[in-house]
């Protein structure tokens, strides 16, 4: 027993050691309202994905966000992923017109994108990005919800925390607060002004299984969609894991009985 | 190995004993082959790459008598739009004679399109004889110049120190005129 | 200490090997009959648990490298593609990740019970200054293991660790510009970190032996702190710790896994998902959580050279414990007073751990100075004035004589 507890203290020093870290990102003296918190299906011990949500995620990312953001490292052949079959994933991709070459004149020349093309991207480079978005470079979204704190979270308030004008908390912190030209108020961007404007309304768009596109329901779509994008092992992960800590959890438990039929006689 | 450190108990400990060592090494055994797998296996082809390893081709623009080379999965594949003559040929050998013995009808799906790996079964060179210019050897297929093994018009091997003919991709016809090399 | 018989090998294979390089009889000796104090608790189990999480480590970089690319336009990429296409590559670079913490967290709770112990003291000082080296070239291995996924975070631990050299007088620009191969972290610094974090695990791997033949020669330590005298005070160390270490191993497999399956970026930073961009610094750059204390201790410096030095000091200090310690009882048991301070300073490491992760400004900063000071008092002021002062408790004869006391003590109770 005293054996035991000895090894909790270990757990729990190394759960202290750990929180210094994460407690540091969360650090960020923010006066307004929390992180909103939808319950997620991929969470937790069992969390996995729902084709028909990932299927509408993907639908709101190429009607509102694929113009002007990109889904590096991803091919078309990945949205099978979500549940299309191989006929409509080719269909996806025969939709894009991308460059190819050069072919045996030496020229570049355009043909329609086949389930091995990477996703296209909406800009061919920063700089056309930059120009286009008043000086901001849209970020890439495939990784998105892994490279922010509380991932999925984040960026489900941010779509959802647009303010028409700046709310009082924010003159309360500071009170020369304004958001330049060209520039929108969001909640939860740090330093609250953001180049991207609001883009979930309602009625923007119709999902093709019915289901009432509103504002939640878009920015809940589209962050599953967009954590599959950066976690596309994750139901993978999950399945293997719940297998592997059965199975050293019973391991464990006969070496110990093993360890405590072999101490038997030295103690 | 074996040893005798442990202090021996009654019989009932012993099996209890052997019992519990039995599972610890078991699991331990199985536990670790089974850890190890993803890791042999992550040396297999990635994803992208089996996602090239399948190329269909169109074979519209290939006039009869031409030739073209496809690069599959890393290795040149010769299509070869067959003549009457260059078919008549291929068919008219007594295959038993042959050095790897295939009939010609074995080796394509139709008649007029012939398509192989271009590698020459010797040592691994690319035989000449796609091009018009190209020459084609004394049996009108293909001609390794590293060499000098003969191919027919089948790609069979028919002279020289190749031991087997030019190796058939699986392939398939999507339509009458596009093939798909590889499997899906 | 018991001599110990070669063997008789009965298989022949192993007869015929063993007559001409008695490398069967050297681990007969060394794993199976190595006499062990038979009084070790599960803190022991640490520096084998240590040594697992390093060959776990070897063995997956191993594999990681056959995917990576070290350049500074792929290695990002390089990273994304062994994630998403690569089988199970995934599963490979998530056990890395966190073997890493694994295995920083058994050093410090080795080096932690070495240190309550009295492990370090006549004549294992050189063993003990065997694993601080070894801890040093952890530090350096894991640092340049960082900079290899080439996010946000990557790139800038690189900048700043690099840039620690820059204060020193004369020679400090010219040593940065070296150790860049370039004006700045760029392409070429990338590859080299990416060489020298292959070479460095085989030097830890190397001085792990070194450290195991020093630990064999002298023999374990033990909780009571007195040296084994005769066969009673022993166990063979197999199997009784070849099971007990695979208990604690099969204990620590399932923290590990949690992690690995179930939360793989927990200890990771979410802005290294970013690719490194040298015109843009993080808002916080923090460390990884096995390097705070020392951040901590760097930053509560106001001098540049002043911080770099103390840090570097502060595990420097380690080595010259054995000498800093005056008292002659070797283990924290039997020492009343010691055994207080012993943990007021493992909770000011803990401290600075956390200090390390908080911004450099306002009270964190004056905190950070005092826990400084009181981690360097304690191996320069209290430590030897502890050795003079401190009225120890008595001491065992035997190791065996103590378990027979405990035993009589249950009896009786």
């Amino acid at each position: 027993m005293k054996t035991l507890i000895r090894i909790g203290t270990a757990a729990i020093l190394a759960t202290g050691l750990s929180l210094g870290g994460t407690a540091a990102q969360a650090a960020g003296g923010h006066g307004g309202p929390e992180l909103k918190h939808p319950s997620w299906t991929f969470d937790g011990l069992f969390g996995h994905y729902n084709e028909d949500q990932l299927k509408r995620g993907w639908e709101v990312y190429s009607n509102v966000c694929a113009s002007c953001h990109g889904l590096e490292y991803m091919h078309y052949r990945n949205l099978k992923g979500l549940g299309y079959t191989e006929d409509e994933v080719e269909a996806i991709a025969a939709s894009f017109e991308i460059e190819d070459g050069p072919d045996e004149w030496g020229e570049m020349f355009t043909r329609p994108a086949t389930v091995v093309d990477p996703i296209k991207e909406p800009y061919e480079n920063d700089a056309l990005a930059k120009l286009a978005n008043g000086g901001a470079v849209p970020p890439n979204l495939s990784v998105m919800t892994r490279a922010r704190d509380h991932g999925p979270d984040y960026v489900y308030s941010l779509m959802l925390g647009y303010e028409a004008g700046v709310p009082e908390w924010v003159h309360e912190e500071d009170p020369e607060f304004s958001v330049p030209p060209g520039k929108s108020f969001n909640n939860y961007f740090p330093g609250y002004a953001i180049s991207m404007p609001q883009q979930l309304f309602p009625g923007i768009m119709e999902y093709s299984d019915g289901t009432e596109a509103t504002p939640e329901q878009m920015a809940k779509d589209v962050v599953t969609f967009l954590q599959w994008a950066a976690e596309p092992e994750l139901e993978k992960r999950k399945d293997l894991g719940r297998y592997v800590l059965v199975f050293l959890i019973v391991f464990t438990g006969v070496l110990y009985a093993y360890k405590r039929e072999i101490w038997k006689n030295a103690h | 190995m074996s040893h005798t450190a442990n202090p021996a108990g009654s019989g009932d400990d012993k099996t209890r004993r052997d019992f519990l060592l039995i599972a610890s090494a078991g699991m331990g055994v199985v536990g670790t082959a089974l850890a190890v797998w993803p890791f042999i296996d992550s040396m297999n082809p990635a994803k992208d790459v089996m996602a090239l390893a399948v190329v269909e081709v169109d074979l519209s623009p290939v006039a009869v008598g031409q030739a073209i080379t496809v690069v599959w999965r890393g290795k040149p594949v010769f299509v070869r739009h067959r003549t009457p003559e260059d078919i008549e040929q291929a068919r008219a050998v007594n295959v038993a004679s042959l050095r790897d013995p295939e009939a010609d009808e074995d080796r394509v799906i139709k008649p007029e399109w012939l398509v192989q790996i271009g590698i020459c079964t010797h040592l691994g060179c690319i035989p000449k004889g796609q091009k018009p210019s190209d020459p084609k050897g004394d049996y009108n297929g293909w001609f390794c110049v590293c060499h000098g093994s003969h191919y027919d018009t089948a790609g069979r091997i028919r002279k020289g120190p190749a031991p087997l003919n030019l190796p058939v991709p699986q392939y398939a016809f999507l339509d009458d005129t596009t093939i798909q090399i590889g499997e899906e | 200490m018991s001599s110990t018989p070669s063997p008789v090998w009965s298989n022949p294979a192993i007869k015929w090997v063993d007559r001409r390089m008695p490398i069967f009889s050297l681990m007969h000796k060394e794993l199976i009959v190595y006499p062990t104090p038979r009084n070790l608790n599960y803190w022991w189990n640490f520096g084998s648990l240590a040594g697992i999480a390093l060959v776990i480590l070897i063995f997956s970089g191993i594999f990681l490298a056959m995917h990576y690319v070290p350049h500074e336009d792929m290695a990002f990429a390089s990273v994304e593609r062994l994630m998403r296409e690569v089988n199970s590559g995934w599963l490979i670079r998530f056990i890395h990740m966190n073997t890493v913490s694994l295995f920083f967290l058994c050093v410090y709770i080795h080096i932690f019970r070495g240190m309550y112990y009295g492990s370090y003291k006549a004549p294992r000082e050189l063993l003990w200054i065997i694993g601080v080296i070894i801890y040093f070239v952890m530090v350096g291995t894991a640092f340049l293991g960082y900079v290899l996924p080439w996010g946000q975070m990557s790139f800038w631990a690189a900048t700043v660790i690099t840039s620690l050299v820059t204060p020193i007088p004369l020679v400090g620009e010219e040593l940065a510009i070296w150790l860049w191969g370039g004006f700045g972290v760029n392409n070429a610094t990338l590859q080299r970190f990416f060489s020298l974090h292959y070479l460095l695990p085989m030097v830890i791997f190397a001085l792990v032996f070194l450290h195991l033949w020093a630990l064999h020669t002298t023999k374990s330590n033990n909780p009571l702190g007195v040296d084994v005298k005769k066969k009673a005070d022993t166990l063979p160390f197999h199997p009784y710790y070849t099971m007990k270490d695979a208990f604690g191993l099969g204990v620590a497999l399932v923290v590990l896994s949690y992690f690995i399956f179930f939360n793989p970026n927990y200890f990771n930073h979410s802005i290294n998902y970013v690719m490194a961009d040298p015109m843009v610094t993080p808002e916080h750059i923090v460390p990884e959580w096995y390097f705070l204390p020392f951040y901590a201790i760097l930053r509560a410096i106001p001098d540049k050279l002043g911080g770099v030095v103390l840090m570097f000091l502060s595990i420097l200090i380690w080595m010259a414990l054995p000498w800093l310690d005056r008292s002659r009882v070797r283990s924290g048991k039997f020492r009343p007073v010691f055994k207080w301070f012993f943990w007021v300073w493992v909770a000011d490491f803990v401290l600075l751990t956390w200090l390390g992760a908080m911004p450099a400004e306002g009270t964190y900063v004056t905190m950070g100075q005092w826990a400084t000071a009181y981690y360097f008092a304690h191996f320069v002021v209290i430590l030897p004035l502890l050795g003079w002062f401190e009225k120890t408790k008595p001491v065992p004869e035997s190791i065996s004589a103590a378990v027979t006391a405990g035993h009589d003590k249950e009896a009786a109770a």
